[in-house]
């Protein structure tokens, strides 16, 4: 198995390294439940969280991923409003560079920065989110949740509802469970869904929910961001929570089964009714609890001994 | 005096193409037959004798961004890339709006060794679309054209009257067609390439509803215009339509939009970062064929130099552009060798046509030749380059064709011999 040097997409994961993330993140998961919840795994290693959005999950998620690994876990929050956008990488990367990391986990507004930061560090990269283009550790943490739910990760119906323009999570989610061949339909206006984007992802474009829903085992409903309502693409929350909101209506017309999911955070009564969110199909918060062991597991798989055997060179 | 032996001449101007001998010198080239005794001789077969290369559109970066170009890097870069005389855009720092920018240019010009220097004065004061510069002023200065450089007179009463004075002192007015509403934000071509990458895209329609409009205005003045860095295969379809009608325009193409397409993007590679965004095999199709068939009447490098503070970064923080002085032969050489562009149709779009636009008389009579060496292998390298700067997705590239000497008014500006590959 080749060892991995960064994660920066789905698109660039072998489907066997997909598989061997999800099972690693099994591992983890029952250290995550244990009473002592601290392995010493990441003894000695450095990881910088360099984030240049804002975020609580994502980085506490991170964050508490290193320290349950005894990693070295630094926080870097840089103010986007006091650079311009992507200004200072290239300094930001030649310093980070002179401290010796062994992981720099990114999270930058431009689509593409951890690319670049990746062909500047000799570190491993990992992306917490980059643009609209990709945000690898959330579609790895829905995979995990999907397949505990579901047993299964192939020949699932999976319908993602919302902002699927500005969204690295579906970009994320189609790659992954596309490559895993299951059928996915985007939902939402049509200011909301390039044009391409169906041919782009070979996924099925919806602009109605009651048809993308239609039989779906899993339900994704995305967070519409308050300042796309300045751009002309929404007119109001008001209208979007009527139209595309998903509600216990639409409950009934998806697989008995079917699970909702949310990549956080919510906005109860616009996307997603509130008896939906905290309803008995939601696996919100299981999702929330897999990311702690899939970032274990990406950060094992990046800075740990165990990533390959000697004689298997990184390719 | 030089004789050039052995080569194949191209020259439309006296409708001459074949084997034959040049004599080359008192600002003029002419075909002998019977060469004269005792003249310095060099021997050129397998090479093609042609008027000079002529760009319409070129950034020199002087005054104010040198580390990127300057007027004698810029000249010496296209003198080694075959072309005689380069058209300077003027957006630079300050833009050249007045008559003593242009005046600064050309003398300045005049003490260095390449390529003729022919500038464009701005369309309106600080390139801000809002007052029209003091054209009369440009052209006495020496400027040959006006353009706001990459940004389009969005204003179409502006762009009217823009139209109607330049062409009363007969400066072509060159024009960035772009809909800024359609294109906001945008980093890259909007297509599936741009939807995975996640990155905003601009769509054709922002060029080709540009296009339409300014198609309208210059039939409404009667007024000569040209459009610049064609990228659409749509924008081809209305310049065959306008033409039909009869309305004075003219376009230009550049090599990488000849020859790449929005996978070049794939991976973030800001070197394929351009502004118009390259787009799909379907319109790099549509406009090779276009150069082909004559829609398109020249090519245009677009050289765009920057330096890696410009390049290495983020893609949506990197500046667009890429280098083309050097790289135009290569690259529309490797389109005559596949077959979809002649070795005639090359010369008249590379030389004659653009010549013509500012008022130039192409033909070896001038003094300006070129002197091109097909087959001439070479690595695309910080080394190779003449110009200051090395961003192109050719970096690193095998190509073939480079120009081996280049005349300007009969006197040699480049020998490839002399200053080595």
């Amino acid at each position: 198995m080749r060892r991995l040097r960064h994660v920066l997409d789905i698109a660039s994961l072998e489907r066997d390294d997909i598989l061997r993330i999800l099972d690693t993140a099994e591992a983890f998961f029952e250290v995550s439940r244990r009473p002592v919840r601290k392995v010493p795994t990441l003894r000695g290693k450095t990881v910088v969280n360099l984030f240049y959005e804002p975020s609580t999950r994502t980085r506490t998620s991170f964050e508490i991923a290193g320290k349950r690994l005894s990693a070295d876990t630094v926080n870097m929050s840089v103010a986007s409003s006091s650079v311009t956008k992507g200004e200072s990488l290239y300094d930001t990367a030649k310093t980070l560079e002179a401290m010796h990391p062994d992981v720099v986990v990114v999270r930058h507004g431009a689509s593409g920065a951890p690319h670049y930061l990746a062909s500047e560090l000799a570190c491993g990269v990992i992306n917490a989110g980059d643009g609209m283009h990709a945000h690898p550790s959330q579609a790895l943490l829905d995979a995990f949740t999907i397949r505990r739910h579901k047993g299964r990760l192939s020949g699932l119906r999976i319908a993602i509802c919302g902002d699927i323009a500005h969204s690295r999570v579906a970009r994320s989610n189609c790659v992954l469970l596309r490559a895993f061949g299951n059928e996915v339909r985007v939902v939402g206006p049509r200011t909301l869904i390039p044009p391409r984007f169906g041919e782009a992802f070979d996924v099925r474009v919806f602009h109605a929910l009651e048809p993308a829903l239609e039989g779906a085992d899993v339900i994704m409903c995305l967070r519409i961001q308050r300042e796309r309502l300045g751009e002309p693409l929404l007119p109001s929350n008001r209208e979007y929570s009527r139209t595309f909101g998903v509600g216990p209506q639409h409950l009934s017309i998806a697989a008995e089964d079917a699970i909702v999911m949310h990549p956080g955070p919510m906005n109860r009564g616009v996307e997603i009714d509130p008896r939906v969110a905290d309803g008995p199909q939601s696996v919100v918060l299981d999702q929330v609890e897999a990311g702690v062991a899939v970032r274990m597991a990406l950060l094992y798989l990046l800075a740990g001994d165990g990533g390959s055997s000697p004689e298997q060179e990184p390719r | 005096m030089l004789l050039l032996r052995g080569g194949l001449v191209v020259d439309p101007s006296i409708g001459f193409e074949g084997e034959a001998d040049v004599l080359i010198g008192d600002g003029t080239a002419r075909i002998v037959s019977q060469p004269p005794e005792g003249v310095a001789t060099r021997d050129v077969s397998g090479c093609w004798i042609v008027p000079g290369l002529v760009d319409l559109r070129a950034h020199l970066r002087e005054p104010g961004e040198e580390p990127k170009e300057d007027l004698a890097s810029g000249l010496a870069a296209a003198a080694a890339g075959g072309f005689t005389t380069v058209c300077a855009m003027p957006g630079t720092r300050p833009v050249n709006d007045n008559p003593a920018v242009t005046e600064a240019l050309l003398g300045r010009a005049a003490t260095l060794r390449g390529a003729r220097l022919l500038p464009f004065g701005c369309i309106t004061e600080g390139m801000r679309g809002e007052t029209l510069t003091e054209m009369a002023g440009l052209r006495a200065a020496g400027a040959v054209g006006v353009t706001d450089d990459h940004r389009p007179i969005d204003d179409t009463g502006l762009l009217r009257r823009a139209l109607e004075y330049a062409h009363t002192f007969g400066l072509l007015l060159m024009q960035h067609c772009e809909d800024r509403g359609l294109s906001r934000g945008a980093q890259v071509h909007e297509g599936a390439v741009a939807c995975r990458l996640g990155l905003a895209g601009a769509p054709r329609e922002a060029e080709e509803a540009a296009v339409a409009r300014d198609l309208r205005v210059a039939a409404l003045t009667g007024a000569p215009l040209h459009i610049a860095h064609v990228s659409s295969g749509g924008t081809v379809a209305l310049l065959a339509d306008a033409k039909a009608r009869g309305v004075a325009v003219t376009a230009d193409v550049t090599p990488h939009h000849l020859s790449f397409t929005d996978e070049a993007v794939r991976g973030f590679d800001t070197n394929a970062k351009v502004l118009p965004p390259l787009r799909e095999a379907q319109d790099r199709e549509a406009l090779r064929a276009g150069l082909q068939d004559g829609t398109l009447d020249c090519v245009a490098t677009d050289h765009a130099p920057h330096t890696p503070l410009d390049k290495r970064r983020a893609f949506d923080a990197a500046a667009p552009g890429v280098v083309g002085l050097e790289l135009a032969v290569p690259s529309l050489l490797a389109l005559v060798r596949e077959g979809t562009l002649s070795r005639q149709r090359w010369v008249e779009a590379s030389a004659m046509a653009p010549a013509r636009l500012v008022g130039l008389t192409p033909g070896l009579a001038s003094g300006d030749v070129a002197v091109i060496d097909p087959d001439f292998e070479w690595t695309v390298s910080e080394q190779t380059l003449r110009s200051k700067s090395h961003n192109t997705p050719l970096l690193g590239r095998r190509v073939r064709g480079a120009a081996r000497l280049t005349f300007v008014g009969g006197e040699a500006v480049f020998d490839r011999e002399e200053s080595g590959p």
